[in-house]
Parts: C-alpha cells; sequence; structure tokens
C-alpha cells in the first residue's frame, strides 16, 4: 500500500493537473470555442461530435465552453477562499497559541462551535439568509468555516515555536510582541501551512461545486457544479453532460490531493 | 454498574456531558444570531421587494423580529426548550419539530446503511492490506482508497445510477417506488464510498500496530494458524479504533445525506433542508441546522462515553 502510494506520491501527476487546472482557468474563457451561455435550441444535448467536441447541454450550450469558463470560477473561489481562510486562519491561530489562556479558550471555543456544524450544512444556511446569493455570499459562506483547519494547525505550530530559544531570545531582547510573531514566528508556520492550503484548495473546489449543484451557486456563473445539477436531470437520456462536467470536478480534486501529498513528503521532515 | 463508576470515570462523564450541553447552547446563540447578524433583511429575501409595507410588517411580527433582540432570543430558546422549534412558514399550522420528525427515518437509515457499506468494504479490505503489506491486495487497496477519496460524491451517484439503474438495471431509478431495501443500496454506496476509503487506511494503520506487538509473536510462536491469528487475536484490538466513528467522518455521513438525498430524490432531513432554504422558510432552515448539529455532538458525546467506559486509558487523557 505504502509503495502505491508513494509511487503515486512521487509522480508529479498531481502538479499537472494542478498545473492544467490554474492555466485553463486563467485562459480558459479566451479559448472557449462559444459563448457559455449561447442558446442553440436546434442542437440540444447533442453528443460529443468535431463542432461541440464535448457535446452540448441544456439550451444547446458548448460543455467544453461551459467547463472552461467553470474552470475560472472554479479558480477564483478556490484561491480566494483559502487566501482569506489563511490570513484569517494564521492570525487567530497564532495569536491565540501565543497568548494562551484567555484568548486561546475564547478563539478555540469559537472554532470548535463551527466545527460543530458539518461544513455543507453550515454554508447553506448562511447562504439561506441572502436574497439572491452571489460570488461574494458564496466566497463569505465558505469562509466561515473555511478559516478554522489553518487556525488549528498555527496555534499548535504556535504552541511550539513559542517555546523555541529563538523564540524566547527574540522576547528577551525586548522586540514588541507583534515583530515577535511576524519575524520569528510567521515565516516558521509556512511549510505546513502551504500544505495544508493545497489540499484546502481541492476541498473548496468541491464545497464549491456541492453548493452549485445544490442550486446555490452565484446567480449567472456558468459553475462545474451547475452543470453537473443539470446533466443529472437529463442522465437517463443524455448522460454525456454529467460524466464530463462530474470528471472536470473528481480530476481537479485529485490533483490537489495528489499534490497535497507530494509536498508534504518534500517540505514535512517528519515524513521523509 | 454502580460499581464500576469510579470518581475518576464520573468526573470524566461529567466533564463530557457539561461540554456537551455548552456546545448546544452555543450552537442555538449561533443559529439564532446567524439571521441577525447578516446583513440583509431577511423578510425581504422571503418576499421579495415587490412586496407591500404591511405584507412585510405582518411577516415581522411572525418572525419576531419587531421585537427587542432579547425578547426574540429568549422567545427563540423558549421554542427549542419545548421541542416544537417554532412554526413553519410554509405551514403555519405546523411545527418545525413534527416536520422534522416526519423525514427524519429515512435519513438515519440511509446514514446507517452508508456507514455499513463502508464498514463492510474497509474491515475485510484493511485487513487483508495489513496481512499483505506492500504485495498485490495492499495494492488494490490502496488504489481503492485513493480512488475512493478522489471521486465525489455529487459524481459518483450520477455515475452508479447510469452503470446499475440504467445500463444493467439491476437497481431502481431515482424516483422509482422506495419500498424496498433495493432502493437503499446506491444511495449507501454514493455516502459510503468516501468513508471505505478513510477507514480502510485506518484498518490497515491499526491492524499494522497490533500485529507488530509480542502477543501476537507469541501466539504466532505457539502455532494458531494464521487465519485465527489475524481474525481473532489481531483484529479485535484493532477493531475499536476503527468502528469509532470520528467527528470528521460523521460530518461527511450527514452532509453525504444532503446532496445523496437530492440524486435519489429520496425525502429525509436534507431535501427539508434544501425546500426550506428555496423558500427563504427560515424556521424550519434553523430547526435542520440545529437537529444536524446536535444529532453531530449527540453521537461524539455517545462516542466519547463508550470510550470512556471501555477504555480506562481515555479517561486520564
Amino acid at each position: 500500500m505504502t509503495k502505491v502510494r508513494a509511487r503515486l506520491r512521487k509522480t508529479p501527476l498531481g502538479l499537472a493537473i494542478v498545473i492544467g487546472f490554474f492555466v485553463l482557468g486563467l485562459v480558459g474563457p479566451w479559448v472557449a470555442p462559444y459563448d457559455p451561455l449561447a442558446i442553440d435550441l436546434l442542437h440540444e444535448y447533442e453528443p460529443p461530435s468535431w463542432t461541440h467536441l464535448l457535446g452540448t447541454g441544456d439550451n444547446g450550450i458548448d460543455i467544453l465552453s461551459a467547463l472552461l469558463h467553470g474552470a475560472r470560477l472554479a479558480a477564483i473561489v478556490g484561491v480566494v477562499v483559502v487566501g482569506v481562510s489563511v490570513l484569517i486562519g494564521t492570525l487567530l491561530g497564532t495569536w491565540a497559541g501565543y497568548a494562551g489562556r484567555l484568548t486561546d479558550h475564547a478563539i478555540t471555543g469559537i472554532a470548535d462551535l463551527v466545527q460543530a456544524f458539518p461544513a455543507i450544512v453550515l454554508n447553506i444556511a448562511v447562504l439561506a439568509l441572502v436574497a439572491r446569493p452571489g460570488l461574494m455570499h458564496l466566497i463569505v459562506a465558505l469562509a466561515v468555516n473555511g478559516w478554522v483547519l489553518y487556525a488549528r494547525l498555527a496555534r499548535a505550530e504556535t504552541l511550539t515555536l513559542r517555546e523555541r530559544e529563538f523564540v524566547e531570545a527574540a522576547r528577551a531582547l525586548g522586540i514588541p510582541t507583534h515583530q515577535v510573531l511576524v519575524r520569528h514566528v510567521i515565516p516558521n508556520l509556512l511549510g505546513p501551512l502551504v500544505i495544508q492550503a493545497t489540499t484546502g484548495l481541492g476541498v473548496v473546489i468541491l464545497a464549491e461545486s456541492t453548493l452549485s449543484f445544490l442550486g446555490l451557486g452565484p446567480g449567472k456563473a456558468v459553475s462545474w457544479g451547475a452543470l453537473l445539477d443539470q446533466g443529472t436531470s437529463v442522465l437517463l437520456r443524455f448522460p454525456h453532460v454529467a460524466l464530463f462536467s462530474g470528471g472536470a470536478i473528481a480530476l481537479s480534486v485529485l490533483g490537489f490531493n495528489l499534490t497535497g501529498d507530494w509536498l508534504r513528503d518534500r517540505l514535512d521532515p517528519r515524513f521523509r | 454498574m454502580a460499581r464500576m463508576m469510579s470518581p475518576g470515570l464520573l468526573r470524566y462523564l461529567a466533564g463530557r456531558l457539561l461540554r456537551a450541553l455548552l456546545t448546544v447552547v452555543g450552537l442555538i446563540t449561533i443559529v439564532f444570531l446567524l439571521v441577525r447578524l447578516i446583513p440583509g433583511d431577511p423578510v425581504e429575501a422571503i418576499l421579495g421587494d415587490q412586496a407591500g409595507p404591511e405584507e412585510k410588517a405582518e411577516l415581522r411580527r411572525a418572525l419576531d423580529l419587531d421585537r427587542p433582540v432579547g425578547e426574540q432570543y429568549l422567545s427563540f430558546l423558549g421554542n427549542m426548550a419545548d421541542g416544537s422549534m417554532g412554526t413553519s412558514f410554509r405551514q403555519p399550522d405546523r411545527s418545525v419539530w413534527s416536520m422534522m420528525s416526519d423525514v427524519l427515518p429515512y435519513t438515519i437509515v440511509l446514514a446507517i446503511a452508508a456507514l455499513l457499506v463502508a464498514w463492510f468494504v474497509a474491515i475485510p479490505l484493511g485487513t487483508i492490506a495489513a496481512a499483505q503489506a506492500g504485495k498485490g491486495w495492499d495494492k488494490i487497496a490502496s488504489t481503492v482508497a485513493v480512488a475512493g477519496l478522489a471521486i465525489p460524491n455529487i459524481w459518483l451517484g450520477p455515475l452508479l445510477i447510469l452503470a446499475f439503474g440504467v445500463k444493467l438495471r439491476w437497481l431502481p431509478l431515482p424516483g422509482d417506488d422506495l419500498a424496498g431495501p433495493e432502493a437503499l443500496i446506491l444511495p449507501a454506496i454514493t455516502i459510503g464510498t468516501a468513508l471505505a476509503a478513510v477507514l480502510t487506511r485506518q484498518t490497515r494503520a491499526a491492524m499494522i500496530e497490533v500485529l507488530a506487538q509480542q502477543y501476537i509473536t507469541a501466539a504466532r510462536a505457539r502455532g494458531v494458524p494464521s487465519v485465527a491469528l489475524l481474525l481473532r487475536h489481531a483484529l479485535r484490538n484493532a477493531l475499536l479504533p476503527v468502528m469509532t466513528i470520528g467527528a470528521a467522518q460523521l460530518g461527511a455521513l450527514l452532509s453525504g445525506t444532503v446532496v445523496t438525498e437530492k440524486i435519489f430524490e429520496r425525502p429525509g432531513l436534507g431535501t427539508l433542508f434544501l425546500d426550506a432554504f428555496f423558500a427563504r422558510d427560515i424556521p424550519v432552515v434553523q430547526g435542520c441546522v440545529l437537529v444536524i448539529a446536535v444529532i453531530y455532538v449527540g453521537v461524539n458525546l455517545f462516542v466519547d462515553l463508550a470510550y470512556g467506559l471501555v477504555d480506562p486509558r481515555v479517561r486520564l487523557s
């Protein structure tokens, strides 16, 4: 088991998928052959052909174009949500770990409460309170529980870093707390945070797809999850819509999982 | 039973109960605050911008939003305490709890079926993988685990329907009659696959740890046949941590039911939750969030308590 996993981790297949994902997210909408919202009722739900490489979907939209535009949405949501979560999580986690006592109890308590909801249920509850959920609301909903993971990680690492000699020395020299944190503690957190954030990107992309699949995605934007939802409703007659859109989601998640494992092996000495 | 209750155990039980109670009160408060803290007016969200001021005022009264926040909180707590959890907007004659208790059994049966699927796959596969570490079955188990974790349930569900419902015609399609247990198979696999992947890895790791212990070497030296060694001596001790559902897996299980009920068009808490979401029936949304969270906290509490009873080491840490 370890051998296969080790081999899978060594091959940068995951990295290739991740790079491909970001490249498509960047250039996708420009290279897309059609407008993903263009209606062509005469060619609805056609199987793959030379004019429509992945076939057509609801209202005759070109699936390849929709997937390319969806890659951008997934990339934006993934990067923004993970970025905001890492920022908030690192600040709160470091603060909790360094200050200890009451601050620590308060922050850990909030984190525990947020984690007492299954993630997707909390996301839906937040979105339920908005009349027309848009991209911003989706990002906020995903960040509401996204930060907890990074806060726990940052707190745990800070607890051990706090006792290390170089941090104690910095404190003894009278360097103000915020500078000790920024110069000496946070730089040492970066490795574990990068590993966690890579896997976290896959988690957020899946969460975005799931929310869009459930019909809670941002309005008109083309999303893989929304496309999969359409595909599921016509699954029995036109399976290609669900196959391709779901495949795009699965491949991206696999890519980020493998890359996270691979980075862990390379960056974390405990796994060598 | 009473004789087993040492002071240490009692303190442990009381501590865990108190923490669970605090969590539930915290959850109720958060659910209450969510509606009031998030920008935007829930009344507008429900009625849309076409509604007249009278209509809005009436809904505001029905929602208790016209009263001071402290009073709102107390009446919200009252609704939670008397078990009704408030009244649905869509069906004013029904309490939120009565709507939930109608569909809860479907969700619980589905979650248990998914858990059984996961155990049924993970325990044998993880055991064989550990017994043959590095060889054939181990590689198969590893591939299954990687694939199981990568396939999202929103895709797996449709794939299973295509394969077993459409092509092979072995199992019912979504929307078919739900009477038989066979309608439960595909939904349970949809949720259980990711869990099976996690538990396969856990079983394998636990078995490898147990197999390295001295009593196993001793048993092997006594000439205990290898199958009996695996099943009777090793698996027994490796199983406890595997069958203990961790908080993360339970969360995945509950989230999974929301998605799967939609894919397979099944009634349940997830379907009620989503319907209430689209109708902006906020009391029902609140009730569902709370019930799911309380199930989550409750199962975690139960697992912790059971562990504390079975394994004295837990109480000390």
